[in-house]
């Protein structure tokens, strides 16, 4: 089961590069979720493998799972939530300014690009 | 007295939930956050006065034992960059005061600045990677919302770059987190400090390279550090100056942390050097080619984050003093020259030299603020930056890395005549008479009262590091010959 979840977790980092690469708004924030997504089952699977939810007169320390990655991945997701929230936002806002979902280029940086190009302006 | 380290958290965060309670009611946010943050001042002097004369202090939070429990940890280092921060914090507050009020800042500005404030002393004085990560988060949450409030087309431009750049740099953090557990089954920094030299040395490269380039992104170190000149500039002064200061140095601070705790290094590291000489040269050579002043100074950062890298890399303790007093003299410095740069823009509403000159007849004063922070930026004696450099150069002398030291003595040169450029464009000569294309008949704007003393304050701050080298030096040595023994750490979290 755990080799499964490994190639999950690398699949998710795969899929989630590859979309961040894009020059589109809209997959390099689906690129951050899957990669998060990953990030998270990686957390997850770092607590070995599966056991008893861990309560005190539930069983014993051997059988349960150790809760420690889980508390982990779930502030990380709270945290991913939120922040994906902001992005999308960012995004329609951008979209709505410019009616484009291409990553745009810093207007300074070019000027001064060409600059070195051509000489003065 | 351990409740003071909960509460330089507790405090900014409390603040900023009443602040946003109270939103639309700009005076009594203002009052909110005046109050709060000095108290968070207040705090941070009485934390470093201790931490100084009796030793580090560790508090597990909520009674439960390190390293189960929420471990918050002040050693000299961290107390020191608390301060530090509460001052800058504070100082840029009464700036954003005083400048004129938008209406997209009257709603939110306060309560994030307060949850940017948390963040950072939260990011100081972590004692586990976790805690870590979500003081980052917080810190950078804040800083998402600062950077885009108001929601212009610029504004949203950058952001969006900052904040993909940041979220790509948290996914990693979480990696190495996973990581580390899977590796160690713990998070806690002590603990891990005794269990990471046990494992294969290819596990624990690995694990210090992911940690460098997770914090390298925050820190902008090369080649990370794109993002920085993009985004820093757009946003209005005060937040660009709280993020110039601050953001980059947690960032530092958690390298100079992780690698020296958990990744340390028997000697000079090639690696951190060489990534220090390339980002100074990157960093100035960027400053150089840039005609706006809030870019001018954006590149700057970059640059002398090198010669934080620099400290670090020579893994002695003189090294670490070194970088340490470094950090605090950046962190004042670039904060005011972004308040400076504000200061100009609000007179001539850009920042671009070619269009300005000649403020030194119109506002000597500024001129003065500008000129200060200017030399001790390029590292002219007698002023701070001198003195942190001088130690750096001894002490990479002492080391034999000459190269990089050579390299470290150019890009002063270099800054200087940056800085120069800054001074001839915007501060000499005569504005440049330009059709009024796109800026119709310029109006001149005024500074108000409130933020010239903020400005002047830190000024005086600046200087006042240089004069006060002596006790400033010796306690960054001391944070430096701590940092060097992580055993003392492990002793303090573990109560032994």
């Amino acid at each position: 089961m755990i080799i499964v979840l490994v190639l999950v977790v690398g699949w998710l980092y795969a899929i989630g590069t590859y979309l961040m690469l894009q020059r589109s708004l809209t997959r390099i924030i689906l690129g951050l979720a899957v990669m998060g997504h990953g990030a998270n089952l990686l957390l997850l699977s770092a607590g070995g493998r599966a056991g008893r939810p861990p309560i005190i007169g539930r069983g014993t320390i051997e059988s349960f799972a150790d809760p420690l990655p889980q508390a982990l991945a779930l502030t990380a997701i709270v945290i991913t939530f939120g922040v994906t929230a902001l992005l999308l936002a960012l995004a329609y806002r951008s979209w709505r300014l410019s009616h484009d979902d291409e990553v745009e280029d810093d207007v300074e940086d070019r000027r001064i690009a060409r600059i070195g190009l051509h000489g003065d302006e | 007295m351990n409740i003071v380290l909960p509460l330089l958290l507790a405090l900014p965060l409390l603040g900023a939930a009443v602040s946003l309670i109270l939103h639309g009611r700009l005076r009594l946010q203002r009052t909110v956050s005046v109050l709060v943050l000095s108290a968070n001042l207040a705090a941070a002097i009485f934390l470093l006065v201790r931490v100084n004369e009796a030793g580090a202090i560790a508090v597990n939070v909520g009674g439960w034992e390190a390293p189960i429990g929420i471990t918050l940890v002040a050693d000299l280092f961290a107390s020191l960059m608390v301060v530090v921060a509460a001052i800058m914090v504070l100082g840029v507050l009464i700036y954003a005061i005083g400048s004129p009020v938008t209406q997209d800042q009257r709603l939110f500005f306060h309560p994030m600045f307060l949850v940017l404030a948390t963040g950072v002393s939260g990011s100081f004085l972590a004692g586990d990677l976790f805690n870590l990560f979500v003081a980052f988060e917080i810190m950078l949450s804040a800083s998402y919302v600062l950077l885009t409030l108001g929601g212009r087309a610029q504004q949203v431009r950058s952001g969006m770059t900052y904040v993909v750049i940041s979220l790509l740099a948290s996914t990693l953090f979480i990696t190495a987190v996973g990581l580390v557990y899977a590796a160690t089954g713990t998070v806690n920094l002590a603990d891990l400090a005794q269990r990471v030299p046990d494992l294969p040395a290819g596990i624990r490269e690995a694990l210090g390279l992911l940690f460098l380039v997770v914090f390298g992104i925050k820190a902008a170190i090369f080649p990370l550090f794109f993002w920085l000149p993009d985004s820093y500039p757009t946003s209005p002064t005060p937040v660009t100056a709280i993020f110039a200061g601050l953001l980059t140095k947690v960032g530092v601070y958690a390298i100079i942390r992780t690698q020296t705790l958990l990744f340390p290094s028997d000697g000079p590291s090639t690696l951190l050097l060489s990534i220090a000489g390339a980002t100074m040269v990157v960093g100035i050579f960027g400053a150089i080619a840039q005609d706006d002043i809030k870019r001018v100074l954006s590149f700057h950062i970059v640059s002398q984050i090198g010669y934080m890298i620099l400290g670090l890399g020579l893994f002695t303790a003189a090294g670490l003093a070194a970088a340490i007093f470094f950090i605090i003299h950046q962190i004042v410095i670039k904060t005011t020259m972004f308040l400076v740069g504000g200061l100009v823009e609000s007179v001539t509403h850009t920042g671009q030299l070619h269009r300005i000159g000649g403020l030194v007849h119109q506002m000597p004063l500024v001129a003065a603020f500008f000129m200060l922070p200017a030399l001790s930026l390029a590292g002219l004696p007698p002023f701070s930056g001198f003195v942190g450099k001088l130690a750096l150069v001894q002490e990479g002398m002492a080391q034999q890395r000459y190269v990089v030291v050579g390299v470290s003595l150019a890009v002063s040169l270099l800054t200087l005549f940056s800085m120069t450029k800054i001074w001839a464009g915007a501060f000499w000569g005569t504005p440049d008479e330009e059709p009024a294309s796109d800026h119709a008949p310029r109006a001149q704007g005024t500074i108000s009262r409130m933020a010239m003393w903020s400005t002047g304050g830190l000024v005086v701050i600046g200087l006042a590091i240089a004069l006060g080298a002596g006790p400033l030096w010796d306690m960054s040595s001391r944070a430096g010959e701590w940092l060097m023994d992580p055993s003392q750490y492990i002793g303090l979290v573990f109560g032994e």
